[in-house]
């Protein structure tokens, strides 16, 4: 009889360290992802910076701070049990609606490829409050969905409307600016968390058919730019407009295509050194892994990505606590399928929108963001009791 | 937690679980399953090919005389994309530009245009080539200009001087041969589209017209080549591979120099000798065909023009003028696209016929002055009665009326109107069996096609001009509703299909819708010539490696073989002989030390000159010779040249002059062309400093 089989998971008292208690699975598939995307971000941009006559490692050493810092957060909200953070849901909430309200003020927003979804700060730092906004609008609908005022097994119709304003508020923001992609990704999530809530059926059917009303009218109606219709037009038919979003998606076809079964290896991609993917190191990333690591690299980032879904759904089952399993379902999804979107429209799947790939993409903000939701991951899963 | 929400995490967990396969099954096309393809298409997006053109392969002639070389030219080049950079487009550097080589700025704005950019209609001039690469203003430009271009490059932002590999037609001996060479011109669009197979690179100069078009193929060579690799903004970022050039085949040709030198010289006479007496003479042909195989000794069409001016840089009014009406369209190429009446030269078509239709050749037949068809009466030549006269006499003399008599007699055997399930037709078949109609098969390109007015002919007409003829009144035009045009119309829709009384006997005399090109009757002769073998032209002998290694022997091509009989031609070769001796062509040839066979033709032309001039008659002289061993066929042709024999007759005899080295009435010992009696066969060393060897 072994010691170990005998020993219970997590002993309360003689408990070691929070870190100590990270699910090692989910960390080490981040932290692979994490070193590749400094790698990767760092190809993107030495050549075309050293061309230039600007200092290569640029982007390399931002991206790292990011990292630095992201990390740091994520430490952060892992330190004190999740269960109290719903104390800070409202500021988490209200911050990233402010922060939504703001960037649409003129002369305080920043438009950058056509949505006005940035708050420039000093320093030439810019930040997003659209992701902050996703953190906000899942711990607040998990907070409210798991909290009931009666006894019963399933959220009562009252907690899903007022789950669904606390999403509406900020989503009917991003639309104003327009984010199509955030607001791809932030209704995923919602769908997800009332269906795993345990709400009735009907609303969740009821989401997926607003979902899918709300995407023809926005096509049909004009609430979509002309920006948007484009990338909607060049999504089905890529040489119709050779030089901007077709021009994008054609290029970064190619430039993923050309990589073959084992790329061109790191640094030694012509298609990128060429720079002719535009936004290579933030929204179109992947391409870089798709050119210069291959499909055996780039292949494993996507299996990465299916790890740490997979490993944040079980987190989700195996947690007693619905706050906990709501919080990890939406986080969940929420990366599913950012990771879904991007990738798809790199590689030729979905219209394009302007999402980063979380871990991977250069950009302070989603970086921020996405380490909170690994650091929340964690905290649910080291204070799960299976 | 509840079931619902188990069964819910279960089924997100299976959708993301589908949705990462579906990226990992789509990574997996886009790398490995079209990967190849999508690699190219990188390599494309990232490389540029830069060319250094290979040397051309010279054309010579059969004793390797060069017709066609490379010289060293200056250029003077503006490059688009510099120029459209600039704020005012380049007009104000196009302005001094155009003063400095006194060029018209409508001309240089004009040549330094794709031919995209011009107004539909109005592109002369206009740059057939890309717009990336510079756009030669001139090939030939004076050194001083250039080297002032040169040096103040900064006074000239966007325009280009320094050498370049030209193309030059030397004209040894005066030479001009310009439809025969062709030219050469940056490759277009197009060429690129109907490549089929062809590897063509951007910026390459292709053949364009005559053999350089046609040898295309062998004489451009192989050019080199550097890929650069570039970025996004064009900047080279690496350079990936180097060929060098490899330089064109050369071209032997079939033609003799002094030879062609003569019969330009002759053709040119002839013209202006029908001018002198008082034709229009707008154009002509002349050929030398060897009748044994088929090859082209010579080849002359008039009005030509400098085959340099491509090179030295085309002036919007050389452009033009290439294909003026005014100018006698010096651009077509007369004896391959020209389509005349070959008038009397085709009674020797008639002859066959005769016999075939049981006529004894050796029997004597009137010649009146007019025969009545019908309700018509057919003139004999200036409407003069002979008498009574052998075939050989009336082929001789060039009596009609006969000619007019049998074809009328055989209409009426074969069911006139309503022809006979199975016509005779023996004037059609006598004719068919010359292969009219399929194309001599030269290597020029754009060879018309001759006409044959059969019964098949008659029907396909009828098919396309059924509509006009029957609804005359609405189709036709105010001018063309005429009581007698109406008439015509009437009967057109009644019976166009039909061969009609007129059109068989105006088929016997080569007259009608019988058109064909000078080749084609030259063809024709060299058949009767050479016994009845139909050769295929060639102007092309062998294509041969710049270390002398022969590539391709062209061998002779048999087409056809007449359907006459032995002792029909026989007659055919005495009574083409009496028309030298005795016959219409007499007086040309009075003395001629050789002896020459041929036929006078001066077919009547329907229509009106741009002056409004009725159109002169066309002057036709066709010929092989010596008689008693064909081994030449010498064609000339002079449109509205009036009389076959003074015009074209005298130049035919001017053209075996220069052939059998002739001067007056006697052989100049040493001065033929071929001292042998025939064409060179061994392949001569090609140089481009070979000189032809003229006679003392």
């Amino acid at each position: 009889m072994s010691q170990s089989s005998l020993r219970p998971r997590f002993k309360h008292r003689n408990r070691p360290s929070i870190l100590g208690r990270f699910d090692p699975v989910l960390t080490g598939a981040v932290a692979v992802l994490l070193v590749m995307g400094t790698l990767l971000v760092y190809a993107a941009t030495r050549d075309w910076y050293a061309h230039a006559g600007l200092d290569p490692q640029y982007y390399l050493k931002r991206h790292i701070i990011n990292i630095a810092i992201g990390l740091a957060m994520a430490y952060g909200t892992t330190v004190i049990d999740y269960r109290l953070l719903r104390a800070y849901t409202p500021i988490f909430w209200g911050l990233g609606t402010l922060g939504l309200v703001a960037v649409l003020i003129p002369g305080v927003g920043s438009t950058i490829n056509g949505a006005q979804a940035w708050i420039a700060l000093p320093g030439g730092f810019q930040v997003q409050p659209g992701e902050l906004a996703k953190i906000g609008i899942i711990i607040g609908m998990s907070m409210l969905l798991a909290e009931r005022s009666h006894d019963s097994d399933e959220p009562t119709s009252r907690d899903v409307m007022q789950a669904l304003v606390i999403a509406a508020i900020p989503v009917m923001l991003i639309i104003a600016q327009p984010d199509m992609g955030t607001v791809f990704v932030i209704s995923a999530a919602v769908v997800t968390i009332i269906a795993v809530s345990g709400a009735s059926s009907r609303w969740v059917a009821a989401l997926l058919i607003l979902a899918v009303l709300g995407g023809v009218v926005a096509t049909k109606s004009g609430v979509l730019k002309g920006y948007q219709i484009k990338r909607l037009q060049t999504f089905v038919d890529p040489t119709a407009d050779s030089q901007g979003a077709g021009y994008q998606l054609r290029q970064a076809r190619i430039t993923v295509g050309s990589g073959g079964l084992i790329g061109t290896g790191l640094f030694k991609g012509p298609q990128t050194n060429g720079r002719f993917v535009p936004e290579q190191q933030t929204d179109f990333i992947f391409t870089v892994a798709g050119e210069e690591l291959g499909f055996l690299g780039s292949g494993l980032i996507i299996f990465l990505y299916l790890l740490i879904v997979m490993r944040a759904l079980s987190i989700a089952r195996r947690t007693n606590d619905p706050f906990g399993r709501l919080m990890a379902t939406g986080i969940s999804a929420w990366f599913a399928f950012q990771v879904f979107e991007n990738l798809g429209m790199t590689l030729g799947l979905m219209p394009m929108t302007g999402l980063p790939l979380p871990f991977i993409s250069y950009g302070g903000s989603s970086m921020f963001a996405t380490l909170i939701g690994f650091g929340l991951l964690q905290n649910v899963h080291a204070r799960s009791r299976g | 937690m509840n079931q619902r929400s188990r069964l819910n995490l279960f089924v997100v967990q299976i959708l993301i679980f589908s949705l990462m396969t579906a990226l990992f099954g789509r990574l997996f096309y886009l790398q490995v399953a079209a990967g190849p393809k999508y690699r190219d298409a990188a390599l494309s997006i990232q490389s540029r090919d830069v060319i250094t053109p290979a040397i051309r392969g010279l054309i010579v002639d059969s004793s390797g005389v060069p017709l066609a070389l490379n010289k060293v030219g200056l250029a003077i080049t503006l490059d688009r994309i510099a120029i459209d950079k600039q704020p005012d487009k380049g007009v104000a550097v196009m302005q001094k530009l155009s003063r400095l080589l006194k060029i018209k700025y409508s001309d240089l704005y004009r040549k330094t245009r794709l031919c995209g950019e011009l107004p539909t209609g109005d592109k002369t001039g206009c740059w057939t080539g890309s717009r990336y690469q510079p756009i030669p203003i001139t090939k030939a430009a004076n050194p001083d200009l250039a080297l002032q271009i040169a040096e103040g490059s900064d006074q000239f932002p966007g325009i280009g001087a320094g050498p370049i590999a030209i193309r030059n037609y030397p004209g040894i001996l005066g030479v001009n041969a310009a439809h025969l060479l062709g030219y050469i011109g940056p490759l277009t669009e197009s060429d690129m589209a109907k490549s089929s197979g062809r590897k063509y690179f951007r910026s390459e100069t292709i053949g364009k017209s005559g053999l350089e078009i046609m040898y295309d193929s062998y004489l451009r060579g192989v050019p080199g080549i550097r890929t650069l690799i570039v970025d996004r903004k064009e900047a080279i970022t690496a350079q990936s591979h180097i060929s060098a050039p490899l330089a064109g085949d050369h071209l032997v040709t079939s033609l003799d120099i002094r030879l062609q030198a003569g019969v330009e010289t002759a053709l040119a006479d002839a013209v202006m000798r029908g001018r002198s007496s008082g034709y229009a003479s707008d154009s002509g042909a002349a050929v030398v065909m060897d009748v044994t195989n088929g090859q082209i000794l010579a080849l002359a069409s008039y009005p030509t023009y400098d085959p340099n001016i491509f090179e030295k840089g085309l002036t919007v009014q050389q452009a033009s003028d290439l294909f003026s009406e005014k100018k006698s369209v010096p651009a077509l190429s007369r004896p391959l696209q020209g389509l005349y009446a070959p008038a009397s030269t085709f009674k020797s078509v008639s002859v066959i016929a005769a016999a075939s239709a049981g006529y004894n050749l050796n029997a004597s037949y009137n010649c009146p002055a007019e025969v009545q068809v019908g309700d018509r009466a057919f003139q004999n030549f200036e409407s003069k009665s002979q008498g009574t006269m052998s075939l050989k006499k009336a082929i001789a003399v060039s009596c009609d009326t006969i000619w007019y008599r049998i074809a009328f007699d055989q209409w009426l055997r074969d069911g006139g109107l309503r022809p006979k399930d199975n016509p005779s037709d023996y004037f059609f078949k006598a004719a068919q069996s010359f292969n009219i109609t399929q194309k001599v098969g030269i290597d020029l390109p754009s060879e018309s096609s001759s006409r044959l007015a059969d019964r098949s002919y008659k029907k396909s007409w009828y098919q396309q001009n059924k509509d006009f003829y029957c609804n005359y009144k609405d189709r036709a035009s105010k001018e063309q509703q005429s009581a007698f045009l109406i008439l015509l119309a009437k009967e057109n829709c009644l019976d166009g299909d039909k061969i009609r009384a007129g059109d068989a006997v105006n088929f016997s005399i080569g007259q009608g819708d019988t058109v064909v090109t000078p080749l084609k009757l030259a063809q024709m002769y060299a058949a009767i010539g050479n016994g009845g073998t139909i050769w295929q032209m060639m102007i092309g002998k062998a294509v041969v490696k710049t270390n002398g290694k022969v590539v391709k022997t062209m061998s002779p091509i048999q087409l056809g073989k007449l359907s006459a009989a032995p002792s029909t031609l026989n007659f055919l070769h005495d009574a083409l002989r009496e028309v030298v001796l005795t016959g219409t062509a007499a007086g040309a040839f009075a003395g001629f030390p050789i002896p020459v066979s041929g036929k006078t033709g001066t077919a009547e032309v329907f229509g009106r000159n741009l002056n409004g001039s009725k159109k002169d008659n066309t002057s036709w002289f066709a010929s092989y010779a010596p008689s008693n061993k064909p081994r030449y066929a010498v064609v000339m042709m002079v449109s509205q040249g009036g009389f076959g024999a003074t015009t074209s007759g005298v130049g035919v005899r001017n053209i075996y002059e220069t052939l059998f080295g002739v001067r007056g009435n006697t052989i100049i010992p040493g001065a033929a062309i071929f001292p042998d009696g025939k064409p060179p066969t061994i392949l001569p060393k090609i140089s481009p400093a070979t000189k032809p060897i003229v006679a003392p």
